[in-house]
């Protein structure tokens, strides 16, 4: 029971950053390759309808999290306080940049919210990058089952880390990658013309850096958690990621030079699916390490909430599941199909 | 107090009080939304389709802008049951996460998929469709509202749980959480205050286009669909809601009621103080103005009923802030009264033809904007201020369930931003909807020339 709500929760939030996940790259990547005033509102228009979506799959998995293990929420939450505060400072800002912008067909105004939309992407994007990072590496848990991370303290993997140090930093730096990588694709199947154009090649340009980092984060994470292989040796079957990583990367290339956009993107998101598989299924069943001792560690046996909450939660969860995955194929089927140019200005 | 205790109380409160500004202006407009959306529906002159289909566009617009800000500033709510109450996260997580996760579950992912479609896919869909989107992004926020107001009611009144080893509160009985009696009674109260917002925001501002000889059509059907709504609205939120709701608090929290009346002694035949300040280091209200034997009569139903007084329980057990609470409840009971009789006298001028002429009455529509949202941010202290000193109404104490581990400083340096943040946020969103009075439901495109985003 305790093994199915971690993996609910794990596709959640994996659903959460494949889906934001383009969104949150079409903004790192909204004001380098959309110059003109009409390509950056095509931008917005690819994301309008669809962005407010993805992020209720945050919400949602924020509250599964939640209800299923209590205690991990609390512990992550009130210890990982500083950047949780900014992340949701950072949400506040690029929801209005893209919600307001529209309203006002000023320059100055929309110049303004062009900037607060790009630049919370950018910072989104590293600190989520980094919170996974910060998970993989652990945190310093006391027997209470509580800690507390200041933002940074000497940026050393050490006994004494802050939220920020060299590795999470560098999870940052491949989340940022892999995200506007995601977003370009996204934005190359949604448009056309020079911004159509300007994504495909910023999307390849990012390609060999996506392959040089992944081999790279992986090295280093085996450097600073030599038991996330463990996992791997007790079951086999956890090879199959690497395969997928490295098999998506392989098709995205391809789809780039065949110039098919709809199978670049869904490598893409199936590359990011992969990574976030390796790295749960390392964890497993560690769903917050302590760096302070592995008996400290937060296990989803000891976070989770009691059997028949469980149980009675896979029956809501189930059919509530289902709606919303209605709810998502008929919106996107809504809005499938090219945004194309001189549409206007909405209402 | 303990001031970490003391900054995360404020934090909460600040962030809560500030959110719900928006949740109750949505949840209050959207059916009217639904309404306006109907009347365009049963139309079958393409004028008066027309008509009605602009006015609701403007509607959606103002909804649109307050989602928004209703959205940005909810998912901090969720987060700070984590961030800034982790013991209480951990005491009754595995409780209220179930109706907290549903929320998201049953709600949110209704509505923000029909919200995108109500908005933007007015032309691609049939009008019929259209409607159902409407309709959809209204039951969407109303189950929203249910959610929460269980999880409250958790807190207000646990039912549906057992005491696990480690102490913590764990599910025993779904239905009973979910079908908590409180939660009930809780949620009609809440919901009617908040039809009570939308529909005196949109008829003062019908008031105001007809005051100022703008956009007069228009100006009409607010005021009209307003007033009518805001009538039944308001006569709800009285009977039977609020007083279902006293006589809970009567019988499940007696101590709180005696801090919202500003009862000190016990007493038959108890009575009501409309006007008094309460003075905790004597005991009495001062300045008094009551009536007799009222209080026994509304929560007993006999004039001579005993009503039990503060004095009656230990001290360890009252509301840590009576004036506040007391203050709370009669900002919001004396504002409801009010509401009853504007809209009571406005829907028999309307019925005598004479309303839409009558400018005191407009004048009095367009001043009355902002006092709901007062009265629903009262009723809310109220219900919160009233459940101290617990968290949990006899489980847990709020001092017990806050994050130790998140020192007042960081708190503070928090609770700061998030002023900044907000203060950012109510300047641009009173700058947007001002906007969009300006511009009025005339500018609204027809639909020929309404964008469909593809």
């Amino acid at each position: 029971m305790e093994t199915l709500w971690f993996a609910i929760v794990a596709g959640m939030l994996t659903a959460y950053v494949v889906l934001d996940g383009f969104d949150l790259g079409a903004g790192v990547i909204y004001l380098v390759v959309a110059r003109t005033n009409e390509e950056r509102h095509m931008i917005l228009r690819a994301i309008g309808p669809v962005w407010d979506g993805n992020e209720v799959w945050l919400i949602a998995a924020g509250g599964t999290l939640y209800f299923a293990f209590p205690l991990l929420y609390a512990s992550s939450f009130s210890g990982f306080y500083l950047p949780l505060m900014i992340v949701l400072w950072l949400l506040m800002l690029r929801g209005i940049g893209i919600e307001f912008r529209a309203h006002i067909h000023d320059r100055v105004w929309q110049s303004f919210f062009d900037v607060v939309f790009s630049a919370s992407s950018i910072v989104l994007t590293i600190v989520l990058g980094a919170a996974l990072g910060n998970v993989i590496r652990g945190v310093p848990l006391g027997a209470d089952g509580y800690f507390f991370l200041p933002l940074w303290t000497d940026f050393r993997v050490s006994a004494n880390p802050g939220v920020l140090d060299w590795y999470t930093v560098m999870a940052g730096v491949v989340a940022l990658v892999t995200l506007t990588a995601h977003g370009a694709h996204y934005v190359a199947l949604k448009t056309r013309g020079d911004l159509g154009r300007r994504s495909r090649r910023l999307a390849m340009l990012l390609w060999p850096l996506q392959l040089v980092l992944t081999g790279l984060s992986f090295g280093l994470t085996l450097l600073i958690q030599p038991a996330i292989l463990d996992n791997f040796r007790t079951y086999p079957i956890g090879w199959l990621v690497p395969v997928v990583v490295a098999g998506s990367l392989a098709a995205i290339l391809w789809a780039m030079f065949r110039e098919k956009e709809l199978i670049a993107f869904l490598a893409s998101g199936l590359y990011i699916v992969a990574m976030l598989v390796g790295a749960v299924f390392a964890l497993y069943p560690a769903v917050l390490p302590a760096s302070t001792g592995a008996q400290f560690s937060l296990t989803i046996y000891t976070a989770a909430a009691a059997h028949y909450g469980l149980g009675v939660g896979l029956i809501w969860w189930s059919i509530g599941m289902a709606l919303a995955l209605g709810y998502f194929v008929f919106v996107y089927r809504m809005f499938r199909g090219k945004v194309e140019m001189g549409e206007g200005h909405g209402y | 107090m303990d001031s970490a205790l003391l900054v995360h109380r404020l934090h909460f409160a600040f962030t809560a009080t500030f959110h719900y500004l928006f949740p109750q202006l949505t949840m209050g407009l959207a059916p009217l939304i639904v309404i306006l959306k109907t009347l365009a529906l049963r139309s079958h002159d393409p004028a008066r389709v027309d008509f009605y289909d602009r006015a609701a566009r403007f509607w959606a617009r103002i909804f649109g802008v307050s989602f928004v800000v209703g959205v940005v500033t909810g998912i901090p709510m969720e987060f700070q049951f984590g961030t800034n109450w982790s013991h209480f996260s951990r005491f009754a997580g595995g409780v209220i996460g179930q109706t907290l996760a549903m929320e998201g579950l049953f709600a949110f992912f209704l509505e923000s998929a029909f919200l995108g479609l109500f908005l933007y896919g007015e032309k691609r869909l049939s009008r019929w469709a259209h409607w159902g989107a409407a309709m959809a992004v209204f039951l969407g926020s109303w189950l929203s509202g249910y959610f929460i107001i269980a999880t409250d009611a958790w807190m207000q009144h646990p039912v549906g749980f057992v005491r696990a080893g480690d102490g913590s509160a764990q599910l025993s009985s779904f239905w009973a959480l979910v079908l908590n009696p409180w939660a009930q009674w809780q949620y009609a109260h809440n919901m009617s205050g908040a039809g009570i917002t939308g529909a005196f925001v949109m008829a003062s501002i019908g008031a105001f286009y007809l005051l100022s000889g703008k956009h007069v059509e228009y100006g009409r059907l607010f005021v009209k669909v307003g007033v009518l709504a805001g009538a039944v609205f308001c006569i709800l939120q009285i009977f039977p809601t609020g007083d279902a709701q006293g006589r809970m608090v009567a019988q499940n929290q007696p101590v709180t009621l005696a801090a919202m009346e500003g009862l000190f002694d016990s007493a038959p035949g108890a009575p009501i103080v409309l006007i008094g300040q309460p003075n905790v280091e004597t005991g009495k209200i001062d300045n008094a103005i009551s009536v007799p034997n009222m209080l026994s009569f509304l929560t007993y139903r006999r004039w001579n009923a005993t009503v039990q007084g503060l004095n009656a329980f230990p001290k360890d057990q009252w509301p840590d802030n009576i004036p506040l609470l007391y203050f709370s409840y009669h900002i919001m009971v004396g504002l409801g009264t009010i509401f009853i009789a504007v809209t009571v006298v406005s829907v028999f001028l309307l019925w005598r033809g004479k309303l839409f002429s009558a400018r005191w009455m407009l004048w009095i529509l367009l001043l009355s904007l902002p006092f709901p949202f007062i009265a629903n941010t009262a009723g809310w202290m109220t219900a919160e201020l009233g459940r101290q000193p617990w968290l949990v109404y006899g489980l847990m104490r709020t001092a017990d369930g806050y994050s130790k581990s998140v020192s007042a400083a960081n708190g503070i340096f928090t609770l700061i931003g998030f002023m900044g943040m907000y203060t950012v946020l109510a300047i641009l969103f009173l700058f947007l909807v001002n906007r969009e009075i300006e511009r009025g439901p005339e500018a609204q495109p027809a639909l020929a020339e309404v964008v469909e985003v593809s």
